[in-house]
């Protein structure tokens, strides 16, 4: 690790206030990430902002019947909560399926958003990545793709989102709360919070310098059946080649999202109206435009089956 | 070395000695760069940190860097708890702080002020050896012995989630208390890579810990 300097913030407003500050800072709160990527120099911050003094760790009841989860509520917490298992059991799963129990207990639910891309060429140093060092070109895009995006990636990009819980907060309609260095709060709504690769895959988040996540807000419980269903290289502790959050009424209708596929969790709206009429016409539209490279075009048929057994789970769970 | 009176030196002291020696022969340069007048890019910051391991409290002065195994192994000499893949692939590193188990390489010392730490020394010792202890050697729970403290460390934090009622990817039913199966425990302990394969032994051993616990 290159050497850092280390402070304890004490308030979210005074911690965003800092990162301002400090040019190359980070925040860290479970650290289960960054520090991997530290060891590795692919993150060589010059200072580190601890949050776990903030509190932020609390989960409670939300206007309008929903719950507002502390930024800081460890992922086997959440997973854990009563609420969130009887109401929001897509979430449960999904965290349940990331990871391991120790790097549960550690990792926040504000840093898993927040986690980097497995792709193999972001992580070793030796090799162009767009994403670590911004024009340095793609090495994923000829290379070693099995892992790689099939849908919404960019000839400067072709990493996945990693994680698990986005995509069922992304299923379940959450909202990201923020504070900015001026003490400014604003709320984004989770759709909005990753971003495309575009030309610019550096910037992943709709968040701005020194903007430090709060809480995410669940709406209201919808119902209906919850399911995540993820497929990976082996039955525990892998990230997922494809993944399927899905809640589906009795009557087949219902929402999903895909995890694995994209370098965001992918939902498309338009696609849920043709949830009645199975997977293959959901993923029609669902995944129109896919382009996948030679070694991760099996990914394309995987969700397709993926997302039928999903929503036949979903039905008979409704 | 001295050559003369040789002493029986442990394998772990004739590491030791052979790692400073590669210590000792770096130092002059690195030496050299300290003394500039200007802060040397490559030195690190020290903090102070105090955290309780195994019932001791420790005040320590340590490099921001250091991690909370780093820490143990290096500064602390408790060496039962293994470096592994150093990444939080493998788990031979798991560590018990305040009462949760966590990958000790994936995590900072200095983010640990007043925490209490259980490593395997903690656990038990040879002569009073915790029952997960035991039930590895009655049960042969590894060959290289390698991970053996942090499968341990964790199958002991493992016991207590299940108690607790935290559930699994594993776990059919969300709301109701998680079992005690042979599923759960293999699930549960996926955090743990045991290279020589002992994994059936591994979840016998924890089957007969849980058993007795419930009785």
């Amino acid at each position: 690790m290159k050497p850092f300097t280390y402070e304890r913030a004490t308030s979210p407003a005074e911690a965003a206030a800092s990162a301002a500050r400090h040019p190359e800072a980070r925040f860290i709160a479970g650290g289960t990430n960054l520090l991997d990527l530290m060891k590795l120099q692919v993150e060589t911050p010059a200072h580190l902002i601890d949050v776990n003094g903030l509190g932020l760790d609390t989960i409670a009841p939300a206007p309008g019947g929903g719950l507002r989860i502390g930024a800081l509520v460890r992922n086997t917490d959440l997973a854990a909560d009563a609420r969130i298992r009887r109401d929001y059991a897509v979430l449960s799963r999904a965290l349940l399926a990331g990871a391991s129990g120790q790097l549960r207990n550690k990792a926040t639910t504000a840093g898993n958003l927040l986690q980097r891309t497995r792709c193999p060429y972001f992580y070793d140093t030796a090799q162009p990545c767009n994403k670590r060092a911004p024009g340095s070109g793609c090495g994923a895009i000829r290379g070693y793709s099995r892992q790689l995006a099939v849908i919404g990636a960019s000839t400067a990009c072709i990493a996945t989102y990693p994680g698990d819980m986005a995509v069922a907060m992304r299923v379940l309609d959450a909202t990201v709360e923020t504070v900015k260095p001026d003490g400014q709060q604003r709320r984004i709504p989770i759709a909005d919070f990753h971003r495309l690769p575009g030309s610019t895959p550096h910037i992943e988040t709709a968040l701005e310098r020194g903007e430090l996540i709060t809480a995410v807000t669940l709406p209201a419980p919808v119902g209906g059946g919850h399911v995540y269903r993820k497929v990976r290289d082996r039955a525990s502790y892998a990230f997922a080649l494809v993944s399927v959050a899905a809640i589906v009424n009795e009557d087949g209708t219902g929402r999903v999202a895909l995890g694995g596929i994209a370098h965001k969790p992918w939902r498309v709206e338009a696609a849920e109206a043709l949830l009645p009429r199975g997977a293959n016409a959901t993923a029609a539209v669902l995944l129109a435009g896919a382009t996948p490279t030679a070694d991760n075009a099996f990914k394309v048929p995987l969700a397709v089956r993926t997302l039928a057994a999903a929503i036949e789970q979903g039905k008979a769970r409704a | 070395m001295d050559d003369e009176g040789q002493p029986q030196l442990t394998r772990r002291e004739l590491l030791l000695s052979g790692a400073a020696t590669v210590v000792a022969t770096a130092l002059p340069a690195a030496h050299a760069e300290t003394r500039a007048p200007t802060r040397n890019a490559a030195a690190g910051t020290t903090m102070k940190v105090a955290l309780t391991v195994n019932g001791t409290r420790h005040a320590l002065d340590l490099d921001t860097r250091t991690t909370l195994l780093d820490t143990l192994r290096e500064h602390l000499h408790l060496t039962g708890t293994k470096k592994g893949c150093d990444h939080g692939q493998c788990g031979a590193c798991t560590v018990i702080v305040d009462g949760r188990r966590i990958n000790a390489c994936l995590t900072l010392a200095v983010m640990h002020e007043g925490a209490q730490v259980t490593t395997i020394e903690g656990l038990g010792t040879p002569q009073r050896q915790h029952p997960m202890q035991a039930a590895f050697v009655k049960h042969d729970g590894y060959q290289c012995g390698y991970c053996t403290p942090g499968q341990i460390c964790s199958a002991v934090a493992v016991l207590d989630e299940i108690r607790a009622g935290i559930p699994s990817h594993v776990t059919e039913q969300l709301t109701a208390q998680p079992l005690l199966s042979a599923d759960e425990l293999r699930e549960r302990m996926s955090g743990n890579i045991c290279r020589c394969g002992a994994y059936s032994n591994i979840v016998e051993a924890i089957s007969e810990v849980a058993a007795g616990s419930r009785a």
